[in-house]
């Protein structure tokens, strides 16, 4: 018998092709994620030279000397630039998250029980924005926000203006452009398919007759929404809230062009700091910060995914 | 062979269904479909996939509004009556269990709707998990039970509101055919300890005659016959019926003799005597079904060759342990199916292919079907 040789062999041909598939990417992420990252991290805890950052190991008086700056990282524990930076990042993620969630969850839920011959079609429609540059259309919302624009037109006929007011996102009526109303209104639009697509996803693959089992139960359509569709599409809305919220955080573009003078986020700092100050490692240190900053979504992110997909047992 | 057979109806006229009809985009699905149910009975719908028995189950339900007809429940009209609001609950096929939530959470899914207190739902889920012998696995997720689990999970949902009107679709159809035999026993036992009235719906005719106190065969929406299993089996009122329910050999003839005591039918092969009159007329074609397990085969010819019996060559036969299957061809050329039950090890002399073999049954062995 020459079959379990065959199916050994099989086997490790199967093993050695799953390395190939695992090490791609993985070897990617390492070269061009985890190698950067360590860069930053060690101009962040450099003294800033003429030129460039020095190293942190050096030569001096016949001495290997290991130089560790952290001046860097108390000062961004103490300027309050920073840290009203980093809440403003923060703040204006977690909105654009919750706008698009609001809007999102509705928008892929009919999609997925649209008629199977539509579904495509939606599909398409939500993809359909990607296929005009980017900056172009945050450039749109510029001369639709603007006064006669349509945007504007629309708000400021319809009287809204005096309740944004309120709301404390524009500082006066008829001032739409560079407020955190602009701001959010292209953070919104901008990662709205990113929420819409994993909802959609979970949403479609969702079994009908589980809501039909829960009003047989006794359950009213909307509380049978509640208990049964909601818990079922959270791995939808936990994929979709990080997928819109970590880009998000460090957003450059969309504040640069839309935000205002109160609306000065992380990514805005950043960008000061190396271009305007020509300071590397503090540049370096405010990046770390914030990917630590964002790691912490991504760990709950993963342990949820991971409790979704727990083994059976 | 029916467990349930000794059931007899209480209070008849509990559930009624009358002349309902359903049209899908003018197909109609079910046709002028009437039943009767009584408190406390099980009932089968019976049909192949197709025929209707789901879209009825479901209009019974609620998740289907009919097109015309009524659903009475102990006197009150069903209409209009969303699902969440009749006291009907459903086992549905492959169970459509909560996966998010633990077994006891699913049990008590619908009395937590119905805002029950706290402790009585935990009463009540215990009641359910020791009804159906799950009281260990209360805490697990559906998808850690096996089929079976999942299936008593199920029952104890849909049983857990005490509705008066159990609706099973498919209940065993997801089990593996060893674990179904033994299912379908305890499924009637626990439905009788609850004392439930209960309609099914299956394509397999074992589970509805095994598990049913009655049962409706139905065929293109259309219900052909209703009655107890041994009722539908040894006296079919139709030619789908007889085909439909076990096996059967149909055979055309003629109405030679009709007299209040007895018939006899020509066929081809063989002429037929009945031990009943049919109130035809003579030389109207008739239709003669005779169940394979009432005929009887042997080497040498019977004593009464005239009549019932006829004889033939072995040119097919399939071995089934407990009863062997012999297809034996006739003179026409037409073949008859036999199935002889094998009640010793070893034959001296078994039948085999190519064996010439006399055919015969008694007067009492027939169906004369007249449509």
């Amino acid at each position: 018998m020459d079959a379990p040789t065959t199916l050994a062999a099989k086997l490790r041909t199967r093993v050695h092709g799953r390395w190939v598939v695992i090490g791609v990417p993985f070897l990617w992420l390492l070269v061009f994620f985890l190698l950067p990252f360590l860069i930053v991290l060690d101009i962040s805890l450099s003294e800033m030279g003429t030129v460039r950052p020095n190293e942190l190991l050096s030569w001096r008086d016949g001495v290997l000397t290991l130089t560790l700056r952290f001046s860097g990282y108390s000062l961004v524990a103490q300027d309050t630039l920073y840290l009203t930076a980093y809440v403003a990042s923060l703040k204006y993620a977690f909105w654009t998250t919750l706008l698009c969630l609001l809007i999102g969850y509705p928008f892929a839920y009919f999609m997925a029980r649209a008629r199977a011959a539509v579904q495509p079609a939606l599909l398409m429609l939500v993809m359909l924005p990607f296929w005009t540059s980017f900056l172009l259309r945050v450039y749109a919302w510029k001369g639709l926000l603007s006064p006669d624009g349509w945007a504007w037109d629309l708000i400021v006929g319809l009287g809204l203006d005096p309740v944004l007011v309120a709301l404390g996102l524009i500082p006066a009526p008829g001032k739409l452009m560079h407020t955190p109303f602009s701001l959010v209104i292209g953070m919104v639009y901008t990662y709205l398919p990113f929420m819409v697509l994993p909802l959609y996803g979970t949403l479609a693959k969702l079994d009908l007759r589980l809501l039909e089992a829960a009003q047989d139960l006794g359950a009213r359509p909307w509380v049978a929404f509640w208990t049964v569709t909601v818990p079922l599409s959270r791995a939808g809305i936990v994929a979709g809230s990080m997928l819109v919220f970590i880009p998000s955080v460090g957003e450059f573009v969309i504040p640069e062009l839309l935000g205002g003078p109160e609306t000065l986020m992380i990514g805005r700092v950043m960008w000061d700091e190396f271009f305007a100050n020509n300071d590397w490692p503090m540049a370096s240190t405010v990046a770390v910060v914030m990917i630590l900053m964002i790691l912490v979504p991504l760990a709950v992110f993963h342990k949820v995914q991971a409790e979704a997909q727990e083994p059976r047992s | 062979m029916a467990v349930a057979a000794a059931r007899l109806p209480v209070e008849a006229g509990f559930l009624r269904v009358e002349h309902l009809t359903k049209d899908f985009d003018g197909v109609g699905a079910v046709v002028d479909v009437s039943l009767d149910i009584a408190k406390g009975e099980i009932f089968a719908l019976l049909g192949s996939s197709g025929c209707g028995k789901s879209t009825l189950l479901r209009m019974l339900a609620g998740f289907e509004t009919p097109s015309s007809g009524r659903i009475v429940l102990a006197g009150r009209d069903l209409a209009g009556l969303p699902p969440y609001e009749r006291p009907m609950n459903m086992m549905f096929q492959s169970y459509a269990l909560f996966p998010h939530l633990t077994v006891a959470d699913n049990i008590a899914f619908g009395l937590k709707r119905e805002r029950m207190p706290a402790a009585d739902i935990r009463d009540r889920v215990d009641a359910m998990l020791r009804l159906v012998q799950l009281a260990p696995y209360a805490r697990r997720k559906p998808h850690q039970l096996s089929g079976g689990q999942q299936q008593r999970v199920a029952l104890a949902r849909s049983l857990a509101k005490q509705p008066q009107v159990l609706l099973l679709d498919e209940p065993l159809g997801a089990l593996d055919r060893k674990l179904r035999e033994q299912t379908q026993i305890e499924l009637v036992n626990i439905i009788e300890t609850v004392g439930v009235t209960c309609v099914m719906v299956t394509h397999d005719q074992e589970e509805a005659m095994t598990m049913a106190s009655r049962v409706a065969v139905m065929s293109e929406g259309r219900l052909l016959q209703v009655g107890a299993p041994a009722e539908i089996y040894e006296t079919p009122a139709s030619r789908f019926v007889a085909d439909f329910i076990g096996n059967v050999n149909l055979m055309e003839g003629t109405l030679d003799v009709d007299e209040a005591d007895h018939c006899v039918i020509g066929c081809a092969d063989v002429r037929h005597y009945v031990g009943h009159g049919i109130s035809g007329h003579p030389g109207m074609r008739v239709t003669v079904a005779l169940r394979p397990e009432k005929i009887h085969l042997s080497r040498t010819p019977p004593n009464f060759r005239d009549f019932n019996a006829v004889q033939g060559t072995v040119a097919e036969l399939s071995y089934f342990g407990s009863y062997t299957v012999y297809h034996l061809r006739l003179p026409s050329g037409a073949t008859l199916k036999v199935s002889q039950a094998n009640t010793h090890r070893h034959r001296d002399d078994p039948l085999t292919w190519g064996d010439a073999a006399w055919a015969h049954w008694s007067r009492s062995a027939h169906v004369v079907l007249t449509h």
